[in-house]
């Protein structure tokens, strides 16, 4: 991330880490079907809140990073959060003047077409998934969106991210 | 680029960004590592006399089972001589931890804190426990490696039951954690309870690791084959420590010594 005109580079690339740390920490069995899409939340806040820095190359490398933390078949969530990111900026000037509810239920459709992607390279290539999965982890997604927006907004605020 | 993962081209991208991974996996371990330490440090001295206690016990058991396997040894190997048989020697084996880390929850995967910066490890190898096989590695990076569980539905692992030498195919079942022997005809002799080992053919796991128990055996007249179940003898979802395999190339032995794992190395 080049720093010319910019700050806190290090606040967007600490928010990512904590985010794949997030998306691998070891759960329950049962709970573990539940889990947000950390990493995509994050992507979708940033891509909000400074759509010239963070778009779909970052999308594409955080999805890589996640396609091998988790040992999936690489490029499958890579191709999911890059065409997040994607919506994303093409919407954001209309989703940022959303209230945060009305936010939620947007990331709801962005994140079920996320796992629905991922769903599809997985059915392409033969492996096992359930469409229940789908719908616990848009679910959770939405409901953990106002937490991940405040939290990143006040990071943004506090360390003047720009 | 996703068509691109059938093949090993982009492997050397993969085990890139795996480096770049890897602090992230051990960040995420830390605390299970952390608390290990903790109970380590802070049990109590009784607990400690209780355990070594037992363990003293176990020890003591185990080495007169061992008085009993060399004399046993010995004389397999005399006998293999008269009968001029290949003679097995014992593999070599590396321990490693598992990180604790979730991967993909439709997929029994484990991620190992081993990788080829340590030893020369290989796809495909073999890992046990100290109970059974565990599974064999799929990904291998520079500091640490991903295996595959004999319960990921992408599994298969050829068994033979060791009360008859009946051989089979341990195929994974996903979710619940048991294994399936697919085409075994509906009068197959094989009960429950019966004993399943690894029968070395597929030449990735060695022969006679103990695989599997078998726990449920449903045979329906109008299908033509047999509904078997069985459970891991391993610890998959306990485990913390497994034991790398490297399979010796020579020709298939009889039956190899689970209980030889006390050194970190065998020669």
């Amino acid at each position: 991330m080049s720093l010319h005109d910019h700050h806190g580079g290090w606040v967007i690339a600490l928010s990512f880490v904590l985010a794949l740390a997030l998306s691998i920490v070891p759960l329950p069995d049962n709970l573990e079907f539940f889990r947000p899409e950390w990493v995509a939340l994050t992507l979708i806040y940033w891509c909000l809140a400074l759509p010239a820095r963070v778009g779909v190359g970052v999308g594409w490398f955080m999805g890589l990073l996640l396609d091998v933390s988790r040992d999936a078949l690489l490029g499958q969530h890579a191709l999911a959060l890059a065409l997040i990111a994607f919506l994303t900026l093409h919407l954001h000037q209309r989703m940022r003047v959303f209230p945060i509810w009305q936010q939620a239920a947007g990331i709801f459709v962005l994140i079920a077409l996320e796992c629905l992607i991922t769903l599809w390279v997985k059915g392409l290539i033969g492996e096992s998934a359930s469409l229940w999965k789908l719908f616990a982890t848009a679910t959770t997604s939405m409901l953990a969106w106002p937490l991940v927006f405040l939290t990143l907004r006040h990071a943004r605020r506090s360390y003047q991210v720009n | 680029m996703t068509l691109d993962q059938r093949t090993d081209y982009i492997q050397s991208l993969r085990s890139g960004l795996a480096t770049v991974v890897y602090p992230i996996q051990y960040l995420v371990n830390l605390p299970r590592e952390f608390a290990d330490w903790g109970s380590d440090t802070f049990s109590s001295r009784r607990e400690l006399q209780e355990q070594n206690q037992q363990l003293r016990t176990q020890n003591q058991l185990l080495q007169a089972q061992v008085q009993k396997m060399t004399f046993i040894e010995s004389e397999n190997r005399h006998l293999r001589e008269l009968l001029k048989s290949s003679k097995r020697s014992s593999e070599r084996v590396l321990i490693g931890e598992l990180l604790s880390v979730d991967l993909d929850p439709f997929r029994k995967q484990v991620v190992i804190n081993k990788g080829s910066s340590d030893e020369k490890l290989y796809v495909g190898q073999p890992i046990v426990d100290a109970y059974g096989v565990m599974g064999k590695l799929v990904h291998v990076y520079k500091y640490n490696s991903t295996a595959m569980l004999i319960t990921d539905p992408n599994h298969a692992l050829p068994v033979q039951v060791i009360r008859n030498g009946l051989r089979a195919i341990a195929v994974g079942h996903g979710s619940d954690g048991l294994l399936e022997l697919p085409h075994l005809p509906n009068n197959a002799d094989i009960q429950v309870g019966d004993l399943l080992v690894t029968s070395g053919l597929g030449c990735v796991f060695p022969v006679g690791y103990p695989a599997a128990r078998v726990v449920e055996v449903n045979t329906n007249p109008s299908l033509p084959f047999a509904r078997v179940l069985a459970e891991p003898i391993a610890r998959l979802d306990r485990s913390r420590e497994v034991l790398l395999v490297w399979p010796t190339d020579e020709s298939l032995p009889d039956m190899s010594r689970p209980c030889d794992f006390t050194a970190e190395e065998i020669q």
